[in-house]
């Protein structure tokens, strides 16, 4: 079981509670698909994905943006048992989705640098190591069940 | 691979970015040895708390050195040279390293440059660590 400390619990719920989903969601999905473009293999239905500013102003990957950063919602509720409230995620993302476990990794990167530009200052270097120590942990629990 | 546009974009946000080097320099610093524990074992002859003048100074020097190569990137194996026999033959630093810094470099311009770290330039930025990275293991064997 992970151990977090109470600055960790405080921190990430701080985070979740601050954040504008509506304006995360889109802007992390969207930066993953700008920035290591090879992400895109997964969103072939998704419409135009051409550049940076097609991708940005894409409804569907704004909405799917959405859709991921409520998925994290369930880890941030259920600090203390992640791995087993993802198995279902998890089972999806490997047997109907085939998605590749790096790129969870390369999507949390994303957040990361996102919520980083929306706090400054305050994401400081202990928020930011609990920020990704939780993103860890997610990335981790999403890649269990594949085999 | 770096298009035209992208080096341009690059030898720009650089060029801004070094009067503040010794602060990006060193948060980012910080923000790898918070986050990566590990990253300190490369560091235990020097004061590396918070503000201090070596990690300051660290900072400072690192940063230069990336915004140096940003100003003509198709050079940069001429440029690193003297930093590729250092890192290979003394520092020795594992290569995996320079991913996790590279990371909270990235981190540090979002924190400093906000909206301003568009998609774009951050696509832009992380290629060009990439690359800065990939020329700085080069003699590592």
């Amino acid at each position: 079981m992970v151990e977090w400390t109470d600055f960790e619990r405080a921190t990430i719920q701080d985070i979740f509670s601050k954040i504008d989903y509506d304006t995360v969601g889109p802007a992390s999905l969207a930066r993953c698909l700008v920035v290591y473009p090879w992400c895109q293999r997964y969103f072939g239905n998704f419409g135009n994905l051409y550049n940076a500013a097609a991708i940005s102003s894409n409804p569907m990957v704004a909405k799917h943006g959405i859709t991921i950063l409520h998925g994290l919602d369930r880890a941030v509720k259920n600090m203390d048992d992640i791995k087993n409230t993802y198995a279902e995620l998890s089972v999806l993302h490997s047997e109907k989705l085939h998605v590749d476990p790096d790129n969870f990794k390369l999507l949390t990167d994303c957040l990361t640098i996102v919520v980083a530009g929306q706090m400054g200052k305050a994401f400081t270097g202990e928020v930011q190591a609990a920020f990704q120590k939780f993103l860890a942990v997610v990335v981790t629990s999403l890649g269990r069940q594949y085999h | 691979m770096l298009s035209p546009r992208e080096r341009k974009l690059i030898a720009e946000i650089w060029e801004r970015l070094t009067p503040v080097a010794e602060d990006i320099g060193s948060d980012a610093l910080l923000r790898m040895f918070v986050t990566f524990p590990g990253t300190k074992t490369y560091f235990a002859h020097l004061d590396i708390s918070p503000r201090s003048a070596h990690l300051l100074s660290h900072g400072k020097k690192i940063v230069l050195a990336i915004a140096e190569g940003a100003k003509d990137i198709s050079q940069l194996t001429v440029t690193l040279a003297p930093l590729q026999t250092l890192h290979a033959y003394q520092l020795r630093i594992d290569p995996t390293n320079f991913k996790l810094f590279s990371h909270c470099v990235l981190v540090s311009l979002a924190c400093h440059m906000r909206e301003d770290f568009t998609p774009a330039a951050h696509a832009a930025i992380d290629k060009y660590l990439s690359a800065f990275a990939a020329v700085l293991a080069e003699k590592y064997r």
